[in-house]
């Protein structure tokens, strides 16, 4: 199938196909006894996303608790550094401090929905298992979260929010120790008790139906902000920025402009501290065609198909695979991926500090380093990049590194 | 006979010599690429097929033990190539015929065409590939068209419907997960697990074989006559784990 018609499906909404597939990246690759509560799940989704009631109550939960819409604001002395039109959309300002909150509430409603006794999350960074422990408190569901030990060490704060909220963390010391550990363990949870438990994945990877539910829930973001433009702006954006790790926040962001042709989707990957293998997490930029976690997808990888080791200072960004509908929008020709090192994302997380009195996560920082550099050779171009979190949770990161660097001044 | 053939007739045969036919699982390059070959030979001496696992470093249907065997057969350099490789040179001197238990993404690595042509080479019989569901066999073509056998799975959780399928694709052996959850795990409950593959026989003109949680001659001949034959991984690769003979270990489950 052409490039075109592949994307002209996609803006139709009639991507992913019935097995789960955007082209030949996505699909359902699980031991068979997933693949019922995979069904089930689908299933349930589905219906509830067609019913008028859940939709009432998702959105009165959105207003009242999670604090939708979450603003559009223009940047104004970061626009006069940057020598352009800088505007940015605050996930930041959703309730628990990112984006994620916008699945997690989603998945855990439909988790309700269809019987689900438990939840199982894994995390990286932590906001993802703090949204899921918060939606699961909400609904009176109890909740695991697992963490890579790593993880758990430098985004301690978060597993204390979890605690706070009823969830019980397990940390990984398997494997890598960081997300994609995270994310065994949670499968192989959910392999045990695929009746009685639902797995909330926390980004739009994972085997069908996830990388599409996901991007359904995620999807308010880039609805909100192309309204918002619209109407604040006076028009769409030249360039739209969002980072990818898994890349459910860009896949929600990108979805709101999709098919604006004029506008150009942008992913700032991972790029650590090299480009070479183990010293990032950009897997667009690094990786190639591979099956991980029940998707086929671009993962960072070596010949023999065994899954390379990742190293990003954000624990969000921190994985070898990417979302598989990132992958059809490259392949498309629709949005471009960049790395972005460690030391890029550090020094634009502290340009917002200073310029804008905004502290992001140093996962959107990475989108922020990425539109500084997109802006430039460019004339006074109208950006416009996803905030998907805020960084209070990276303090033990910042603290380090202000250690390193003699202190705060 | 065609490969596929030949491990329905292994498994047949052995469950007409002893009650039920034994199945073992060997992680390829555990504990040592040198030892291998060796710990192979054995256990094809004492199982009437056996597994060849193929180290993936996400391996997420397998419990701690098969993961840590995995994890230590790739920390010794164990690749594709080099298993293969050691396979057909011990091509004719095994006693047992082979199957490649691997996860689809070192499979596609290493191209399902080449691994076609080279399995046949090598004297392999089939595969179990546990992450490729019924829906995406299509795939698996070029191994069905060799020939191989490519084992279909199927767990308690499966409905009637797709076990039906399945049974009906499937080639060499259905492999019955008796309890749902990782390789290794304590399980389900033994009534229930008869009444499973009983219903799992009914749907299958092929061989059924029995796997996960299975460690003793006891648990082994609970299952006489409920199906056709055992797998036995864990519980092997724990006793590799500590140094014991595989030979004895198998002897003891007949």
């Amino acid at each position: 199938m052409t490039a075109d018609t592949l994307l002209r499906q996609l803006i139709d909404g009639e991507l992913p196909d019935d097995d789960g597939f955007f082209g030949r990246f996505g699909g359902r690759f699980v031991p068979e006894t997933l693949v019922p509560a995979l069904e089930r799940f689908e299933e349930g989704a589905r219906g509830a996303l067609d019913d008028s009631a859940f939709k009432t109550e998702l959105k009165q939960h959105q207003e009242t608790w999670v604090g939708r819409p979450t603003p559009l604001m223009y940047a104004p002395r970061l626009s006069r550094a940057w020598n352009a039109q800088v505007w940015l959309k605050r996930e930041d300002l959703a309730h628990t401090g990112a984006h994620k909150i916008n699945n997690a509430l989603g998945q855990a409603l439909i988790a309700k929905r269809i019987g689900a006794k438990r939840v199982v999350a894994e995390t990286g960074a932590g906001q993802h298992g703090v949204a899921t422990a918060a939606a699961c408190a909400r609904l009176g569901l109890p909740c695991i979260v697992y963490m890579g030990a790593i993880d758990v060490e430098r985004q301690a704060p978060n597993v204390v929010r979890m605690w706070r909220m009823g969830a019980e963390v397990r940390p990984v010391t398997t494997g890598d120790a960081t997300l994609r550990a995270a994310v065994d363990e949670a499968i192989r949870h959910w392999v045990g008790d695929p009746e009685g438990t639902h797995y909330i994945l926390g980004s739009a990877v994972g085997p069908h139906p996830f990388p599409w539910i996901v991007r359904e829930f995620q999807k308010v973001i880039g609805v909100e902000s192309h309204r918002q433009m619209l109407e604040q702006a006076k028009k769409l954006p030249d360039i739209a920025v969002a980072c990818v790790g898994g890349g459910s926040n860009a896949i929600g962001f990108f979805h709101g402009f999709l098919g604006d042709a004029d506008v150009e989707l942008h992913g700032a990957e991972a790029g650590g501290v090299g480009a070479n293998v183990g010293q990032h997490a950009a897997t667009m930029s690094g990786g190639t065609p591979g099956v991980l976690h029940g998707s086929r997808s671009m993962l960072l990888q070596d010949g023999d198909g065994q899954v390379s080791d990742t190293q990003s200072i954000s624990a969000g960004l921190d994985y070898p695979a990417i979302g598989p509908e990132h992958a059809l929008l490259a392949h498309v020709g629709r949005a471009t991926y960049h790395a972005v090192r460690d030391d890029d994302a550090i020094a634009a997380l502290d340009e917002l500090c200073r310029l804008e009195g905004i502290l992001p996560a140093v996962e959107p920082a990475h989108a922020l380093a990425l539109a500084k550099r997109l802006c430039r050779n460019r004339d006074n171009p109208t950006v416009l990049v996803n905030v998907c979190g805020r960084g209070d949770k990276d303090m033990p990161i910042l603290t380090k590194l202000a250690e390193q660097q003699g202190g705060a001044s | 006979m065609k490969p596929h053939q030949r491990i329905a007739q292994a498994i047949i045969a052995g469950r007409e010599q002893h009650g039920i036919a034994l199945v073992a699982y060997v992680t390829a390059g555990y504990p040592t690429l040198d030892a291998f070959p060796e710990i192979l030979k054995e256990a094809c001496a004492h199982a009437d097929v056996v597994e060849v696992g193929i180290p993936f470093s996400n391996p997420i249907a397998d419990g701690g033990t098969l993961q840590e065997s995995a994890r230590e057969a790739l920390k010794r350099g164990a690749t594709m190539t080099k298993i293969m490789r050691t396979l057909r040179d011990l091509d004719g001197t095994l006693a047992a015929p082979l199957l490649l238990m691997g996860y689809l993404n070192p499979l596609l690595a290493y191209g399902l065409d080449r691994l076609a042509d080279d399995a046949i080479a090598a004297g392999v019989h089939g595969v179990i590939v546990p992450d490729l569901p019924l829906e995406a066999l299509g795939m698996a073509r070029p191994l069905t068209d060799a020939s191989l056998a490519t084992i279909g799975m199927v767990s308690p959780v499966t409905s009637d419907e797709r076990l039906a399928r399945i049974a009906e694709h499937a080639t060499g052996f259905v492999y019955a997960v008796t309890s749902v959850g990782v390789t290794g795990q304590k399980r389900s409950d033994q009534a229930q697990i008869i009444g499973y593959l009983t219903k799992v026989k009914a749907a299958a003109t092929i061989p059924v074989c029995a796997g996960f949680g299975i460690r003793s001659k006891q648990h082994a001949d609970a299952l006489r006559g409920a199906c056709d034959g055992v797998i036995v991984g864990s519980a092997l690769m724990e006793a590799v784990g500590q140094g014991r003979d595989v030979g004895s270990v198998l002897a003891a489950l007949r």
